[in-house]
């Protein structure tokens, strides 16, 4: 971390020496916050969505007067049924762990996005904008030029970088130059990345031959991501180098915050606006960067949504994925790992929900659910320490700043 | 007279003042070239000022020449930004964007009207209905936020109280259905008060948990109960009031007078809102807490309570607000129904500066926005239809930009209060 000559801009981390794990992270946590509270956060969680599948059961709630032991019985069934295939559906053979993986990749990307965000001080709302932006410029160049795989992918991933970075730069430039607050401005930029989206595909520049719906041309095939496990000829195990890049992606976030001057100052101006001024930064432009960056890996998100994915672009390709990145990057404490740790997890409960709501009656909802509820305990560490009777640290962490920034 | 001859202005304010001139001038040449060159020959706008079900249905419509009216309005905006340019409006500055808005719109529909007839009366009126759950987001947020409390979670709240207003109003009638919807919106008002107040857990990230939480489990619930069971998702939807004399007025009395028991809440809140923060003591001492709690907590202001009060009854406004979404519009609970209207909400709440009354001014133009796109597929304009959608965030992001600037929330706002 630079100090030294740097202006007396603090971490608001405790001054103890370094542990290993601090030192690999770059976050002062012991074990215990760093790993028994998500666990019991997780853990919890899960009781409390069992707890919400069991009294939503109302065949079983009927006969809870009349046949208890019956309806205990089925209640458990529903229960069981579910974490069976929410475990089968994200771990359980090699197709569920590619399906993790391939619903990881975006999250982690997007999640990255937000966090650099947070770190900054800016509370980027537009990630989702960004990723549908990012995605069409991925998409144009991957049905539009016919070059080797070796050039066409890069070429296809930097525009979709490209994208996410001008979309995301427009907030951060209104920002610096006029205050325009980027809460405002981001949601407003995804409502009209929105539109923008559905008037593409639907033009001459998109729209596939012969269609009438907003569908895409299919990219080249030099354009796809290649399948990690190729060489299996399994079409069902559909992951792909994204999480490579997505990978590569939070090491880079974490190099640039954490190991640059560039870093540094994003840190400094998310810590204290005004000290980074009156220490000579350019504040104008340390947001035009971040949000510029931020954007350029929401960007990514979108391109790994078509590139690696869907392969073509319709009007719902990002999902909401803008959205859960929200909840990613405060779950990861917008740390890079954290975000990946978070990306993951959220991957695995998203490809299992999928599998549970195909082979149970119980929705994929359930997933929002139990997310939100990990939020609220890794968040509130107080809640952890008064059901488990642990230590853990004294006080909630702040991520965020508010409005006036 | 003791007001200095010249006051003195900082570079900002001049410079945004001269960038609204500009505007102005911009928007002038524009209405010019578009609206009027465009409309030339097309002949008159009709504009439907009165139902044929109202009282006086024989009002006579208003016919405008589309290309005349544009000429007038680019005159009338190049005046406001000459003026803007070498005095300025002073105080009227506001009042004067206002008029200049509207001015332009007016030239809009005009063009878009040319040679055919169009009911006026009735987009307002979608217009205002369309407002309401922005609104409430809104004045929701400006509860909290005028005692420092962020609140992200505005968007839950109104999901929140459209389900239970589904659920409650199936079984129970519409009354219990607006208890219930503003109970929850209480509840888990409360919920984000004591972990951001007690706990001192970080606002927006209580906000955003419980968004998501509410979304997941509304859905959840939706799909594995009210599917089956649709009965449990039919509730009544409540009619207008026509207030006599006054809903018989042509145009607005439509518009204001002829309207469900929400958008009547909606007036009589902000009024109410108005006067209790800046003419009671529970305002002033509900504003110092969001300025300054420490000052306040000196004086014998009780913060937390005044914060959880507060936040509380924010809470209670937005729930009420999603009940519109089931008694004043369309009878049913859909998955994710508020679709981010919450957020809308919150934007407006910026927009329009933490003011009861600037919040609801901002939803109007975003419920008007939202009502514009189903009018104007009728009319033929040659504009793509998703280009025409994404006007009012353009504009909203232009205003924001170039005029309303940097805005200043309570000074206390998002921080916990420690005491000592």
């Amino acid at each position: 971390m630079s100090t030294g000559e740097e202006p007396q801009v603090s971490e608001p981390t405790s001054g103890e020496e370094a542990s290993l794990f601090e030192e690999l992270t770059g976050v002062g946590l012991e074990w215990r916050t760093a790993i028994l509270v998500p666990a019991l956060a997780v853990f919890s969680a899960m009781v409390v969505g069992a707890i919400i599948i069991a009294v939503t059961d109302i065949d079983a709630l009927r006969l809870l007067g009349t046949n208890p032991g019956t309806a205990l019985a089925e209640m458990w069934d529903s229960i069981w049924g579910a974490y069976k295939w929410l475990f089968l559906g994200s771990m359980g053979s090699l197709r569920a762990v590619s399906e993790t993986l391939v619903q990881a990749t975006p999250l982690i990307l997007a999640g990255l996005s937000v966090a650099i965000g947070f770190r900054a001080g800016l509370f980027n709302i537009g990630a989702q904008g960004q990723l549908l932006v990012g995605g069409m410029f991925a998409l144009f160049v991957g049905f539009s030029i016919h070059v080797p795989v070796y050039l066409h992918v890069p070429l296809a991933l930097l525009a979709g970088a490209l994208g996410g970075a001008i979309w995301g730069a427009i907030p951060g430039l209104l920002k610096a130059r006029t205050g325009a607050h980027e809460v405002i401005t981001t949601i407003m930029m995804n409502f009209i990345a929105l539109r923008l989206v559905d008037y593409y595909l639907k033009s001459s520049w998109y729209q596939a031959a012969g269609r009438d719906d907003p569908v895409s041309k299919p990219i080249e095939v030099s354009a796809q991501l290649p399948k990690l496990f190729g060489f299996l000829e399994r079409s069902d195990v559909r992951a792909h180098l994204g999480i490579v890049v997505a990978l590569l992606a939070a090491y880079g976030v974490y190099w640039l915050l954490f190991k640059t001057t560039v870093g540094y100052e994003f840190r400094a101006v998310g810590y204290n606006p005004h000290g980074a001024k009156y220490a000579g930064m350019s504040v104008t432009w340390l947001i035009v960067g971040v949000m510029a960056v931020a954007g350029a890996l929401a960007g990514l998100a979108g391109s790994d949504r078509i590139l690696g994915v869907l392969h073509r672009g319709t009007p719902g390709f990002a999902g909401t994925i803008g959205f859960d990145a929200i909840t990613l990057a405060l779950l990861g404490r917008s740390h890079p790992w954290g975000v990946v740790a978070s990306g993951l997890l959220f991957g695995a409960l998203r490809a299992g929900g999928q599998e549970m709501q195909v082979n149970t009656d119980i929705s994929l909802d359930l997933i929002l659910v139990i997310q939100a509820l990990i939020v609220v305990f890794i968040a509130a560490p107080a809640l952890i320490r008064a059901i488990y009777r642990v230590k853990t640290a004294r006080e909630a962490e702040r991520l965020t700043t508010g409005w006036s920034t | 007279m003791t007001a200095p001859a010249t006051v003195v202005r900082s570079p900002a304010e001049i410079r945004r003042a001269r960038r609204l001139g500009i505007t102005y001038i911009v928007l002038a040449a524009f209405v010019l070239w578009v609206f009027g060159m465009g409309s030339l020959g097309e002949g008159s706008a009709t504009f439907k000022l009165v139902r044929p079900t109202d009282r006086f249905k024989d009002f006579p419509d208003l016919v405008l020449p589309a290309a005349g009216i544009a000429f007038v309005i680019a005159a009338a905006l190049a005046a406001f930004g000459g003026i803007q340019l070498t005095r300025g409006f002073k105080k009227l500055s506001n009042v004067v964007l206002a008029v200049g808005f509207i001015l332009f719109i007016f030239a809009f529909l005009a063009w878009a009207a040319a040679g055919s007839s169009f009911s006026l009366v009735g987009m307002l009126d979608e217009s205002v209905k369309r407002s309401v759950p922005i609104a409430m987001g809104a004045l929701a947020g400006v509860m909290c936020e005028r005692v420092a409390v962020i609140n992200i979670a505005i968007e839950g709240m109104l999901l929140g109280g459209a389900f239970v207003a589904a659920i409650v109003g199936s079984q129970f009638g519409s009354f219990w259905a607006l208890v219930g919807a503003t109970m929850v919106g209480v509840v888990l008002a409360w919920v984000l008060a004591v972990l951001a107040v007690r706990y001192r857990v970080d606002q927006i990230i209580v906000g955003v948990v419980i968004n998501v939480f509410v979304l997941g489990l509304t859905s959840f619930i939706s799909q594995r109960i009210l599917n089956q069971n649709p009965h449990l998702n039919n509730a009544t939807l409540l009619r207008p009031i026509k207030i006599p004399l006054l809903g018989d007025i042509p145009f607005f009395g439509q518009i204001l007078f002829q309207q469900n028991i929400f958008v009547f809440a909606m007036f009589i809140l902000v009024a109410v809102m108005t006067y209790s923060l800046f003419h009671t003591k529970w305002g002033l001492r509900s504003r110092a807490v969001g300025e300054h709690p420490k000052a306040a907590d000196t004086l014998g202001v009780n913060v937390y309570r005044y914060r959880y009060l507060n936040v509380m009854m924010g809470g209670a406004i937005a729930g009420f607000g999603g009940a519109f979404y089931i008694q004043g519009s369309v009878g049913r609970f859909d998955e994710n129904m508020t679709a981010g209207k919450g957020f809308v909400g919150l934007a407006a709440m910026i927009f329009g500066r933490w003011h009861p009354v600037g919040a609801m001014a901002a939803a109007l133009v975003f419920g008007f926005a939202d009502s514009i796109q189903g009018k104007l597929a009728i009319l033929k304009v040659p504009i793509p239809s998703e280009f025409l959608l994404m006007a009012p965030y353009l504009a909203t992001i232009i205003v924001v930009a170039g005029v309303v600037g940097r805005a200043r929330p309570p000074a206390a706002d998002g921080q916990p209060y420690v005491k000592e």
